[in-house]
């Protein structure tokens, strides 16, 4: 290694941001209309899905019909590159417990892969234990994030439909699509034992926004990401324009170590690696923002020790880490015995889902804080790896065709027609609810692994309490109710105390927020209400880390909302020679 | 960019798949062999290169010997044979298809490897021969004997184990080709626009879009 260097580069940059995601993309995109001079960096290499496509192949143009590897973990055709296991780059668990962290190495990140589920927080979401008692309340309320709201919606495109709802803020909605046969099904059921069902909020273009980007021409493959950019991920509709703008650099495959300080320890660059070639590099900047998603901005801060700052950047508070939260999830399945048999008629639609249910109870009147949405799915979609799997325990409990039952299982011409006749029939639902924040729910830098890099790599520590359990209880049993008020049955996804009824490992929703939280107070907090480090005035952090509390909602929307807001207080900021 | 011009872009594509089929029909020397195609000798679409790298490896390995594949190959078209509506099992490349997915997924093999085992011991002590050798008769009752798991007799649990992962991977492999989505119907994969379920279906479930769905709907001008 006698020509192990680090090569400074000489360019000094207004802003530098760490990630190309939502938060990453949306500093970038706003710098870039503002003529501030960029750099972004991203772990990944560069996608664009109009260029590295999956979207309308066939299964059979994959060798595994679409199966997921560890590569893809979505599935053959799935957008993201990575998952919950990177070749060279471990985590390790802690006490027995267990988190599994879902990493997208990519340009635009998790972005190009995700639901498109765009939902606000609500006014009370911002306050929780000024409600229950649990938690922290945010150091800003609804009223503050409002106006990103509106502007995010207007430049990125959201559908559904006004429904005045009082913690379900209407966005400035595009029309939505008519609900599926088995969504109308779900809705009748449910609606009659007072359950909403409301259209879906999905950002996806129903109606063309701009000349940049294609209206969605219902492939349902939003997961695949869409060569018109019919949807929104953050690489095709902030980053591509932010690059155009001539005012962003960006730089791919740059694996970042740390943030670099001076004497003084203040933040001066960043220091990466790159992983194409393993060479150093140093590059500089005025104004440092991580975006490099909850846990792995505070895998950074973590890893970005010096004398000024021994236990970490920005960590005085010593609460980096702390407070990791992902949304609680469970799941249940079956069969709708009125649909087998069904006519065919394409019935694709948007990627997901078109109708949904927001949280509709009170929690004071239920044994658990926090409330959560319902997502559906059904009906005739493109099969893939796994059409067809337990046939034997299906074709045996129904009259087939011609009215007569027949054993279980079976081979040839009446076994081929089995898999038509019940083609479509199928559904699913899930809840995704809000687990209250922990300071015992933590990720840390493990003192004796490094990745392949060398980088010193995270240790998580997680467990749910009782809370979410009891509200996976209240998820499984509003599911049964459902699916036995439209004459369901239920084929999987029933559970007990034995599995925390059926509640998801950490991590597994990628909904995981909490470990740079903002606050009023610097010994409790780590980014101010501008998710500016209480620390730094030159470091931000602007992704799902900022979060104090998850709410029933998916972050992705409030991710891109405050990395607007922080990103207007940047720029104002430098304006006033203040960073 | 304008709705039209993608969908046309998207429906040009389309034809010109159909006119380059067309041509080949039409030749009357057999043509030159095709370069390798980069994407099928990648194993997919888009791929990163660790993707490329184990599609590489694996399908330089070969899995079933020629003995396990002539008994499967019986096997799959016993489960999924022609009819009147479409081809069988191997006119689907199921199994190919097998030989790939036992690679990819590794925890496969030794269930499928075992049960093929499994299958021609049955068949040498009943029959004297292993299932390949075996009269159609004969594959026929020992398929019988393993196929039904609510009737079939304990002693052969093992076999009804082999006989569901098999029936499973054979229908997964059929129903996912270019065959058997066309036997499904399945109609979607292509451009169009959503407006909801057509009338005649909702007649038949006796359901309608209310007032306002139908008034906040997206709507097409045609």
């Amino acid at each position: 290694m006698a020509d192990f260097q680090i090569k400074k580069s000489s360019k000094v940059y207004d802003v530098i941001v760490v990630g190309s995601g939502a938060g990453g993309g949306m500093t970038a995109y706003m710098m870039a209309q503002a003529g501030v001079k960029t750099l972004l960096l991203e772990a990944g290499p560069m996608y664009d899905p109009a260029k590295n496509v999956t979207q309308m192949k066939w299964p059979w143009e994959s060798p595994r019909r679409g199966a997921s590897t560890t590569f893809r973990p979505f599935g053959d055709f799935d957008a993201a590159y990575g998952g919950w296991e990177i070749e060279g780059e471990p985590y390790t668990q802690k006490d027995g417990t267990r988190f599994d962290w879902f990493r997208s190495r990519m340009l635009g990140g998790r972005t190009n892969h995700w639901g498109r589920i765009s939902l606000r927080f609500g006014p009370k979401d911002f306050k929780r234990k000024s409600i229950d008692g649990l938690g922290d309340d945010w150091p800003i309320g609804y009223e503050d994030v409002a106006p990103y709201y509106d502007k995010v919606d207007q430049l990125i495109g959201v559908f559904g439909s006004k429904e005045n709802l009082p913690n379900d803020p209407d966005s400035i909605f595009l029309p939505p699509p008519k609900p599926r046969l088995h969504e109308l099904m779900i809705k009748e059921a449910a609606t009659t034992i007072g359950i909403p069902v409301i259209p879906s909020r999905l950002s996806i273009l129903t109606k063309p926004i701009n000349k940049d980007r294609g209206a969605c021409f219902y492939c349902s493959q939003c997961n695949r990401g869409c060569t018109v950019y019919g949807d929104f991920s953050s690489s095709s509709v902030l980053v591509k324009p932010a690059l155009n703008s001539g005012h962003v650099d960006v730089i791919a495959n740059a694996m970042v170590r740390e943030v670099v300080t001076d004497d003084t320890g203040k933040p001066v660059g960043i220091s990466y690696v790159d992983k194409t070639n393993l060479q150093e590099y140093q590059v500089n900047g005025r104004v440092i923002v991580l975006a490099a998603s909850a846990c792995e901005s505070a895998r950074l801060l973590l890893n970005s020790r010096s004398v000024s700052h021994p236990n970490g950047l920005a960590n005085s508070s010593n609460v980096v880490g702390k407070y990791l939260h992902d949304s609680t999830g469970a799941s249940m399945g079956g069969i709708l015995p009125k649909l087998i048999g069904r006519k065919r008629y394409n019935e694709d639609g948007v990627g997901g889902m078109h109708v949904y249910t927001p949280w509709w109870l009170d929690n004071k009147k239920l044994d658990f804080p926090r409330g959560y949405h319902i997502e559906y799915w059904g009906g005739i979609g493109m099969p893939g790896y796994g059409f067809g799997f337990g046939m034997q325990n299906l074709n045996g409990k129904y009259p087939g065709r011609d009215g007569q039952m027949k054993p279980a299982g079976g081979y040839g011409a009446s076994l081929k027609d089995d898999y038509r006749y019940f083609y479509g029939a199928t559904f699913g639902m899930a809840g995704r609810g809000e687990a209250v924040a922990r300071e015992d729910n933590y990720c840390e830098i493990d003192p004796n692994t490094v990745d392949k890099y060398g980088i010193p790599v995270l240790r998580f520590h997680y467990k749910w309490s009782e809370f979410e359990v009891k509200q996976a209880r209240h998820m499984k049993a509003t599911f049964e109710e459902i699916i036995q008020k439209m004459g369901g049955v239920i084929t999987w996804g029933k559970s007990g105390p034995e599995d925390n009824y059926g509640l998801e490992t950490p991590g597994r929703i990628i909904h995981e927020v909490g470990t740079t939280r903002m606050g009023n107070d610097p010994k409790k907090s780590v980014l101010n209400r501008y998710n500016q480090a209480h620390d730094c005035r030159n470091l931000f952090v602007v992704d799902g880390g900022p979060f104090v509390s998850q709410a029933d909602k998916n972050p992705t929307w409030t991710i891109l909302a405050l990395a607007m807001r922080a990103s207007e207080y940047i720029i104002e900021e430098m304006k006033k020679q203040n960073i | 960019m304008d709705r039209r011009k993608y969908l046309k872009t998207l429906a040009v594509g389309t034809i010109s798949t159909g006119v380059l089929l067309e041509s080949c029909k039409t030749e009357t020397t057999p043509p030159p062999p095709p370069p390798p195609d980069p994407v099928k000798e990648q194993g997919g679409h888009d791929r990163q290169p660790n993707e490329v790298e184990h599609f590489k490896k694996i399908t330089g390995e070969k899995f079933f010997d020629d003995h396990e594949m002539a008994t499967l190959t019986v096997l799959v078209d016993i489960i999924i044979p022609r009819d009147e509506k479409s081809g069988s099992a191997t006119d689907a490349g199921v199994p190919a298809f097998l030989e790939f997915i036992v690679k990819d997924m590794p925890r496969h093999q030794l269930p499928m490897r075992g049960g093929l085992k499994w299958l021609d011991l049955q068949c040498m002590k009943k029959f004297s021969n292993p299932f390949v050798n075996c009269t159609e008769a004969q594959q026929i009752e020992m398929v019988d004997a393993i196929a039904f798991p609510e009737r079939a007799k304990p002693e052969v649990r093992q076999g009804v184990a082999f006989f569901n992962t098999l029936r499973d991977l054979t229908a997964t492999g059929f129903y996912t080709s270019e065959i058997g989505i066309k036997d499904l119907g399945y109609e979607g994969n292509r451009a169009n626009q959503w407006d909801g379920v057509p009338q005649d279906v909702l007649d038949q479930y006796g359901l309608k879009y209310d007032e306002r769905t139908l008034a906040e709907s997206v709507k097409f001008d045609s």
